[in-house]
C-alpha cells in the first residue's frame, strides 16, 4: 500500500490523541495528591485509590458489577452456543426471525430496554432482585456472544465432524470432542466480550438497579452528577484497569482486532 | 450434516435463548407500549385499564418536548456528520499503513469502545471544565476561560469520541474488501491520486460510510450518560427526559411514550439503512 | 454377490437430478475410481455410500447387508476427505486413534495399532505433532492412517491428491496403490484427474451429468471410449467427422478425400460418425507416403515428447512423437501422417445416441 504523507500522519496523530485524551487524563489525575481534580505535578499519590477501597459503597458496587458480569456472561454463553448451532446448522422457517431477535439488543436503545424492564419488574415484584438484574444483563450481552459463536461456526470445516462420524462417534461425542474444542476461541472470546459489556453497562442498569444492587458504573454516574472529585478519577482508573486486563486476555485468546472489526483473518 | 436430522432440533436448541428474550424483551416492550397509552393521574399514578392518546399528543405539541426532540436530532446529525468527516479519512489513513503500526493504531482507535461510557464522559468533563486541560491550553494562547462544559458543544465532542469507532469499523471493513490493485490500475490509466480517491475508492466505501452514519445517528440519539454528565440539568436530550419522567416525575406513561418514539425512530433508521444499501449498492457491488 | 453393490442409486436435490440410476458392483479388494468433471455426481455418489447424503431411491449393499439408510457413524467405512479433515486440536497419534477410541478398544491395543498404522504411512516420528506442524503430504498420510487403522471393509477417498503439488501427487499415487495392495482394502476413489484414475485403478467409472457412461478397466476406457466426451476427457484425441459409406465385415468411413476401413461395427450406412485417432498412435512419415499429407503448423516440446499440430486436407491433426534423439520436424515442413488400422475408433457423431449405447 502506498505511504501516507505527512499531513495524513499528522491528522492520524490528532485523532489518536483525541481518542486517548479522556482515558489518559482520568488515569493520570487518579494519582493526584490534591483534593481537587488536578494533574499530579508534585508527586504520584495513591491516596485516592485507598479512599476507593475504604469507600464501602464503591466496593460493594464493584463486587456487584464483577459478579454480575461473570454470571451474565456465563448465562449468555450457555444460551448463545446452542442458539448459534441452531442458526448456522439448520435451515428452518423462523431462523431469520430468531437471528434478528437475538441480535436486537444491539439496535434497541438500552434506555428503552431499561424502561421496559423497570415496568415489568414493578408488575412482577422483582425490583431490587439481583437475579433479575443478572438475566437483564444476560439479555443485553447475548448478541455479542452470539455473533462470535456464529462466526466461529460459519468458518468451520464441517468435514472434521464428518470424519469423526465416519469413525463411529455419536452426535453428542462429535460435539463434545470435535466441534466444541474447535470453536472454543470464539466461545471464550464471546464470553469475554460479554463480560466487558456487562461490566461497563450503565444506561439500562440505572433503571433496574436498586440501592442494594447498584453497579459500579451506575454508582459512578450518580456520584458524578453531584460532586466531582479525584475519587471518581480513581474509580475510573480502576475500571479502565479491569477493562484493560479483560482486553489483553481477549486478545491472547481470540484477537482483539478480530473481535472489534470481525471477519478478516 | 448427518443425513437424518429432526425438524424440531433447532427449536430445542434455541429454546433457552428464546425464553429469555420473550420474557425479558418482547413482553416488557409490549407492556411498555400498553403503558404509554395508559391514563396518568399525578396523585395515584398510571391507571391501567384506562387508555388515552394524550401522552403522544403532548409529546408532539408541547414546545418543551419539541425542543428536546429537535436538539436530539440536530446533535445526532451533527455528530454523524463529524464522524464521517473524521472517521472516513482516519480509516483510510490506517488502511494504508503497514503492520505493526496498522494493527496497533486501529486497536487504539477502537479499544475505547470497551471502556464504560461513564468513564469516558467523566474524562471529558475533566478536560472540558473551566479548570480543565482544554481551557488550560487555550489559556496559554491567552483565550478564555471558555465555557464548554454543560453546553451542547461538550455533548457533541464527547459523543463524537464515543461514536467514532462505530464509524471507523464499517468504513474499515469496506476498505478491506477493496481490491488493492484497483487504485494502482486507475493510476496506471492516468488518473490523479485525488480523482482515484473520488471516483474509484469513495464509491466503493459509500456503503460503509452510510451504514456507519446511520449507526452513529441512532446511538447518539439514544445516548444517556453523555448528555447526563456533560449537559447538566438544563440541557436535556431524549434519554435524559425519559429518566426524568420515570424516576423524578414518576409519570411512567409519558416516559414510556417517549421511549417508544425513540425505539420506533431507531428501527426506522436501521430499516432505511437496509433499503438503501441493498437497493443502490447491491446491484453494483454484488 | 459382489462386496459393495449400488443398485439404481439416484439422488435428487429438489427437482435437480445429481445422480441418476447408478449401478455399480465392486469386488472385494478392488480399487475403483469414479472419474469425471466437476458436477458429474461422483462426489455425491461417494457421500451417499458414506452416509452423509440420503439416497433418493435405490439400494446400497455392503457384504450382503443393506446399508442404504444406515447412519453415517454406524457404517464403519474409512474415509479420506479432500481437505483431510484432521482434528486440529489433537496430535497425529490421537487423530489416528480416534476411531479405535470410538470402538472402545483398550489403550494398550490402541497404541499398538496406531503405531502400526503410522509405520505403514512412514510417519512414526511425527506421532506427537499437531496437524498444523505438518506439510500437506504428511497430513494426507495421517488422514489415510486414520481411515485404515479401523480396518474398514471399504476405503473411500475423496479427491485425496488434488491439494498436493504435481511432483508430490505422482509419488503419492504409487504409494497409495502400494498401501492398498498391501492391506487389501476395497477402495473407491473420486477424482477429476484422468491420469490419476488410470494409473492406479483396477476399474474406472466415467461419470457425466449424474450418469455412469462407461465402467471398464483403464486400458479399455482409454483404447475403446464409448462416447466423444470420454475420448477427449480421458487422454487427447483427434476427432474427424465423416460418414459411413459401406458396412460388412469392416465399416468404411469417408472423411472428405480420406477413406478408412475400421473394425468397429454397429453403424448404418449414411450415419454421421467421428473417427478417433489418438495423437500417440499417429506417426509422422516421409512426405508423400502414408494416408494423409500435411504441413507442420506448430510444434510444442514436452520433454519426453513432441506435440505437432499438422494442417491436413481433413483438418488440423495432433501428433505425439517420442523424443527419441532424432531431429524433430520444423514448423512449415511438409510431412505424411500414418497410423495402424486397429488404432482407430468409431464414435457416433450424435452424443445422445452414445449415451443410449452406454450401459453399466
Amino acid at each position: 500500500m502506498s505511504k501516507n504523507g505527512p499531513i495524513a500522519l499528522a491528522f492520524n496523530a490528532l485523532v489518536i490523541a483525541f481518542m486517548l485524551a479522556p482515558l489518559v487524563v482520568v488515569c493520570v489525575v487518579a494519582f493526584t495528591p490534591e483534593n481537587t481534580l488536578t494533574l499530579p505535578t508534585t508527586e504520584f499519590s495513591l491516596r485516592w485509590f485507598r479512599a476507593v477501597f475504604e469507600h464501602s459503597d464503591f466496593m460493594q458496587s464493584f463486587w456487584n458489577s464483577l459478579w454480575l458480569a461473570l454470571a451474565s456472561a456465563t448465562i449468555a454463553t450457555l444460551l448463545a452456543v446452542p442458539a448459534g448451532m441452531a442458526i448456522t446448522r439448520y435451515a428452518f422457517p423462523g431462523r431469520d426471525f430468531l437471528n434478528a431477535l437475538f441480535l436486537s439488543p444491539l439496535i434497541i436503545p438500552h434506555l428503552v430496554l431499561g424502561v421496559a424492564l423497570l415496568r415489568m419488574f414493578a408488575l412482577v415484584g422483582g425490583t431490587g432482585s439481583f437475579g433479575f438484574l443478572i438475566f437483564a444483563h444476560a439479555l443485553i450481552v447475548t448478541p455479542y456472544t452470539l455473533r462470535l459463536v456464529v462466526a466461529a461456526l460459519v468458518g468451520f470445516d464441517r468435514s472434521a465432524e464428518q470424519a469423526a462420524l465416519s469413525l463411529g462417534a455419536s452426535q453428542a461425542t462429535v460435539f463434545k470432542r470435535i466441534t466444541l474444542p474447535m470453536i472454543l476461541p470464539g466461545v471464550t472470546g464471546g464470553w469475554l466480550l460479554a463480560f466487558i459489556n456487562s461490566f461497563d453497562e450503565v444506561t439500562m442498569s440505572i433503571f433496574v438497579t436498586s440501592p442494594s444492587t447498584v453497579t459500579l458504573p451506575v454508582r459512578m454516574y450518580m456520584y458524578a452528577t453531584e460532586s466531582i472529585d479525584p475519587l471518581m478519577a480513581a474509580v475510573s482508573a480502576l475500571m479502565v484497569a479491569v477493562t484493560a486486563v479483560a482486553m489483553i486476555v481477549l486478545d491472547r485468546l481470540y484477537g482483539l482486532d478480530r473481535v472489534l472489526v470481525g471477519g478478516h483473518k | 450434516m448427518s443425513a437424518l436430522t429432526k425438524r424440531s432440533t433447532p427449536w430445542w436448541l434455541s429454546a433457552p435463548a428464546l425464553v429469555l428474550f420473550t420474557v425479558l424483551l418482547l413482553v416488557p416492550l409490549l407492556l411498555t407500549a400498553v403503558l404509554s397509552f395508559n391514563v396518568y393521574d399525578p396523585a395515584t399514578g398510571p391507571k391501567s385499564g384506562e387508555f388515552t392518546l394524550d401522552h403522544y399528543i403532548h409529546l408532539f405539541t408541547d414546545s418543551y418536548y419539541y425542543g428536546i426532540f429537535w436538539r436530539t436530532f440536530w446533535i445526532s446529525a451533527l455528530v454523524a456528520l463529524i464522524c464521517v468527516l473524521i472517521g472516513t479519512p482516519e480509516a483510510y489513513v490506517l488502511s494504508r499503513m503497514r503492520n505493526p503500526w496498522r494493527s496497533i493504531l486501529l486497536l487504539v482507535v477502537l479499544a475505547p469502545l470497551l471502556v464504560s461510557v461513564v468513564v469516558r464522559a467523566f474524562g471529558w468533563s475533566m478536560l472540558l471544565g473551566p479548570e480543565g486541560l482544554v481551557n488550560g491550553l487555550l489559556g496559554v494562547f491567552g483565550i478564555g476561560p471558555v465555557k464548554i462544559l454543560y453546553t451542547e458543544t461538550a455533548i457533541v465532542i464527547a459523543l463524537v469520541h464515543v461514536m467514532l469507532p462505530f464509524m471507523v469499523i464499517p468504513v474499515w471493513t469496506s476498505l478491506q474488501k477493496l481490491d488493492a490493485g484497483v487504485e494502482n490500475a486507475a493510476l496506471s490509466l492516468g488518473a490523479s491520486p485525488f480523482t482515484t480517491l473520488r471516483r474509484i475508492v469513495l464509491p466503493q466505501v459509500m456503503p460503509g460510510i452510510l451504514s456507519g452514519s446511520l449507526i452513529v445517528f441512532g446511538l447518539a440519539a439514544s445516548s444517556f450518560a453523555i448528555p447526563g454528565l456533560l449537559g447538566g440539568r438544563r440541557l436535556k436530550m431524549v434519554a435524559t427526559v425519559v429518566y426524568d419522567e420515570y424516576l423524578h416525575e414518576l409519570n411512567w406513561p409519558l416516559g414510556a411514550a417517549v421511549a417508544l418514539v425513540l425505539l420506533v425512530a431507531n428501527l426506522v433508521v436501521m430499516l432505511s439503512y437496509n433499503r438503501l444499501v441493498e437497493g443502490r449498492y447491491k446491484k453494483a457491488l454484488g | 454377490m459382489s462386496f459393495l453393490q449400488l443398485t439404481g442409486v439416484t439422488k435428487y436435490y429438489g427437482t435437480t437430478c445429481a445422480v441418476s440410476a447408478m449401478n455399480l458392483s465392486v469386488e472385494k479388494g478392488e480399487f475403483v475410481s469414479l472419474l469425471g468433471p466437476s458436477g458429474c455426481g461422483k462426489t455425491t455418489t461417494l457421500q451417499m455410500i458414506a452416509g452423509f447424503e440420503a439416497v433418493s431411491s435405490g439400494r446400497i449393499e455392503l457384504d450382503g447387508k443393506d446399508i442404504t439408510t444406515a447412519k453415517a457413524n454406524t457404517r464403519g467405512l474409512g474415509i479420506v476427505f479432500q481437505t483431510y479433515a484432521l482434528f486440529p486440536h489433537m496430535t497425529v497419534a490421537d487423530n489416528v486413534s480416534f476411531g479405535l477410541e470410538m470402538r472402545k478398544m483398550p489403550k494398550a491395543e490402541r497404541q499398538e495399532r496406531v503405531a502400526q498404522a503410522l509405520a505403514l504411512v512412514h510417519l512414526e516420528v511425527h506421532a506427537k505433532k499437531y496437524p498444523r506442524e505438518l506439510s500437506g503430504g504428511q497430513r494426507q498420510r495421517v488422514a489415510l492412517a486414520r481411515a485404515l487403522v479401523i480396518e474398514p471393509p471399504v476405503l473411500l477417498l475423496d479427491e485425496p491428491l488434488s491439494n498436493l503439488d504435481a511432483k508430490l501427487r505422482e509419488e503419492m499415487q504409487f504409494e497409495l496403490r502400494q498401501i492398498q495392495r498391501k492391506v487389501g482394502t476395497t477402495t473407491i476413489m473420486v477424482t477429476h484427474d484422468q491420469s490419476e484414475a488410470m494409473s492406479i485403478s483396477d476399474r474406472v467409472v466415467v461419470m457425466e451429468g449424474g450418469r455412469a457412461t462407461q465402467i471398464d478397466h483403464p486400458h479399455r476406457v482409454y483404447e475403446h471410449p464409448r462416447t466423444r466426451f470420454i475420448s477427449t476427457f480421458v487422454g487427447k484425441a483427434n476427432l474427424l467427422e465423416g460418414r459411413v459409406t459401406a458396412t460388412g465385415t469392416r465399416t468404411r468411413v469417408e472423411i472428405g478425400p480420406l477413406v478408412v476401413d475400421v473394425d468397429d461395427a454397429g453403424f448404418r450406412p449414411g450415419a454421421a460418425v467421428l473417427l478417433s485417432v489418438r495423437p500417440e498412435k499417429a506417426q509422422l512419415v516421409a512426405a508423400g507416403s502414408g494416408r494423409l499429407q500435411g504441413v507442420v503448423g506448430e510444434r510444442f516440446f514436452l520433454g519426453s515428447q513432441w506435440l505437432f499440430r499438422v494442417a491436413t486436407p481433413v483438418g488440423d491433426l495432433m501428433v505425439l512423437s517420442p523424443n527419441d534423439g532424432r531431429d524433430a520436424l520444423d514448423e512449415g515442413q511438409a510431412t505424411g501422417i500414418d497410423w495402424p488400422d486397429h488404432c482407430t475408433r468409431l464414435l457416433p457423431a450424435d452424443e445422445s445416441a452414445a449415451a443410449e449405447a452406454a450401459t453399466a
